[in-house]
């Protein structure tokens, strides 16, 4: 028992310490904007932002699982654009029908990746990466290498263009749903425990009598299922299914979770500072398009990659200096 | 050959796996593919070969550390972009031999660079590999975008595209270039200190770094020689091509060359280096993409069987290893 406080202790005061940082620099970079840009503050520049950025939030709590467990899921990408396709198709039956059956499939692909790593061993870098290019086989097998419209007829387009009580996006308010519903999984259930406990060392979670296997196929499954949402908000937002969608998404999602605290190497992090990091990075660009838009500076989309990975760069940097004071500290 | 030579010059067991499954395209091939026994296929396999085999070669020296490489198809992508640009320069138009020369040494030597960059972040920082080389993965391509405005450069320059479309002997000039560098690497694996200390660190690191090995130069040098030779290989991709597209060389490089090292019995845990392995391995990821194609199976479905190869070879080998 003894153990387990100081394990949350240490965790708490780290993960807690750490994401603070994360709050900090999100509400530095709020206030830039607002004092910066007439319409930062707008009613469309959040809508639009947040219904944006939905879809990467949802990748990212995933990713932040799978990352807990010391995995990694590099399949998210072509997940989502394979489920974008698999929404459009669905659409003409309506969001109740397009909206599960496509995380349906997103969830399938992430059972896969559970398969390859839980059952066969593979190591989860190999199996994500084959599920990636199958993935992107698949989405452009059954969509013939085209974009495929919704049908602009049924009511799934009220998702990407429609609002809740006319203020939020539904994307939005489906994400804020997910990520509460996981931060209490994380942080209340005895599978979140075993999360984090796989993460700290699984052999030793495992001679606890945990569910070692099991906690490890879940969170390649409920990675997949959140790429599958996240693929349904891209049907949704661009009006089609995208195949060739998806590209660097993996490097997006890594990027917040590990912007949010978590260690790569697993054990210790949270959903809430995940998805400080994910809207971190959204923030980022949305300056640099009102930058973009004063004519300051003038990036084309490339740079959107470079920045990308200089930003990923800083993260690690930093992140590699605390997890080396950690190792200090444990050792 | 005697058993201590085995496992240096990679006749092991994973051999005979990948070595049976080509004669069984082969076979295959002969048998159902149209004009498959003719020299022009064996010219355009060769050609395709070459560029999945230089990058392999590189991937197995990582891969053997214990690390994997996924920037090698941006590396690519940022030495072909960079190419073009310097010998369409005014300065290469001027001095044909030097540009040449330039245009051929710097962007593998800013390939280098790269690699320099990925072991630094592995070794020093101790980040690991897969994020370590994500970062170039996704901005290296950008750079080499920004650098060329996303443009295509076409081109016609006979004495750079002798790179790609030379023959020597009858055979492509990369074919043999594949020819010299793995004679090269498989001396330096199986002989040099550097390929000792490598082996020693994929196989145990801290008793490597315990004996006084210096792990992370090592480290650094083989991250150095894999993107070293994505850049050569990125130079020839668009030799064959005598056109330049930032967006699309290289583009999933890293999965052929790390599906094609696998095939040819690296282990992901390291400690083993089949240099003549990533060949093998090279040919046969060229085979079944060529057999696909050759009978009109569209490149999407061979994304799957790429994916489905990648698995199987991983899973023999985890398998043989409990």
């Amino acid at each position: 028992m003894s153990v387990t406080t100081a394990f949350d202790l240490r965790r708490h005061l780290r993960g807690g310490g750490h994401s603070t940082g994360v709050w900090a620099a999100l509400a530095a970079l709020i206030l830039f904007g607002l004092l910066r840009y007439e319409n930062f503050g707008g009613a469309y520049n959040i809508s639009s932002f947040l219904n944006y950025n939905a879809m990467f939030i949802v990748i990212s709590v995933g990713m932040c699982f799978v990352i807990l467990t010391g995995g990694i899921d590099l399949s998210v990408g072509s997940v989502a654009a394979f489920t974008s396709v698999v929404a459009a198709y669905l659409s003409p039956l309506g969001i109740q029908i397009a909206l599960p059956g496509a995380v349906m499939a997103g969830l399938t692909m992430g059972a896969l990746n559970a398969f390859f790593v839980v059952s066969m061993r593979i190591p989860p870098f190999i199996a994500t990466l084959a599920t990636m290019l199958g993935a992107k086989g698949g989405a452009l097998v059954i969509s013939g290498a085209q974009t495929i419209s919704i049908d602009w007829g049924s009511n799934f387009t009220s998702l990407g263009m429609g609002k809740a009580f006319d203020l939020l996006p539904w994307t939005a308010v489906i994400t804020a749903i997910v990520v509460v519903g996981l931060w209490i999984l994380l942080e209340q259930t005895s599978l979140g425990r075993t999360v984090l406990a796989i993460g700290g060392g699984e052999d030793a979670a495992a001679m606890m009598g945990l569910n070692t296997r099991g906690a490890k196929a879940f969170v390649y499954t409920l990675s997949g299922g959140c790429a599958g949402l996240a693929g349904v908000f891209l049907a949704s937002g661009f009006g089609a299914g995208q195949p060739l969608e998806g590209i660097g998404w993996e490097l997006s999602a890594i990027a917040s979770v590990v912007v949010g605290g978590t260690l790569l190497t697993g054990g210790l992090g949270s959903v809430g500072a995940t998805v400080a990091g994910a809207l971190l990075l959204g923030l980022v660009f949305n300056i640099l398009n009102f930058e973009n838009g004063r004519g300051v500076i003038s990036l084309s989309a490339y740079w959107q990659m470079v920045i990308r990975g200089a930003f990923l760069l800083l993260v690690i940097l930093l992140q590699s200096r605390l997890s080396r004071a950690t190792q200090k500290e444990l050792s | 050959m005697n058993a201590p030579d085995q496992g240096r010059f990679a006749l092991d067991p994973a051999r005979h796996g990948a070595g049976i499954a080509l004669i069984v395209i082969v076979i295959f091939n002969l048998i159902v593919t149209p004009n498959f026994f003719q020299p022009q296929t064996l010219f355009v396999n060769i050609s395709q070969m070459a560029t999945i085999a230089i990058v392999a070669m590189g991937m197995t020296l990582v891969i053997a550390t214990g690390g994997i490489d996924l920037s090698v198809g941006a590396v690519m992508a940022l030495a072909g972009a960079l190419a073009p640009l310097i010998f369409l320069s005014e300065f290469a138009q001027a001095n044909p031999v030097p540009g040449l020369i330039a245009a051929i040494g710097l962007p593998i030597l800013i390939a280098f660079c790269c690699g320099v960059f990925n072991g630094l972040l592995v070794s020093r920082l101790g980040v690991q590999p897969i994020v370590a080389t994500l970062i170039l993965f996704i901005s290296g391509r950008g750079l080499a975008q920004v650098l060329t405005n996303g443009n295509l450069q076409t081109f016609s320059h006979p004495s750079f595209s002798y790179l790609g479309t030379g023959r020597v002997m009858g055979l492509p000039f990369q074919g043999w270039l594949v020819l010299i560098i793995a004679i090269l690497l498989s001396w330096v694996v199986a002989r040099s200190t550097f390929g000792r200390q490598l082996l020693a660190v994929g196989g145990n690191e801290r008793a490597a770094r315990l004996s006084g090995i210096p792990v992370h130069r090592v480290k650094i040098g083989a991250y150095a020689i894999c993107a070293g030779l994505a850049g050569l290989a990125g130079l020839i991709v668009v030799a064959i091509n005598s056109a330049s597209d930032a967006a699309r060389i290289g583009n999933l490089m890293e999965l052929d060359a790390i599906a094609a090292a696998v095939v040819g019995g690296t282990l992901l845990q390291g400690g083993r280096a089949p240099i003549l392995g990533a060949i093998l391995g090279a040919i046969i990821i060229q085979l079944v993409k060529y057999t696909l194609l050759a009978n009109g199976i569209a490149d999407e479905v061979a994304l799957i069987a790429k994916a489905a190869i990648i698995i199987a070879a991983v899973y023999l080998q985890q398998a043989r290893k409990e």
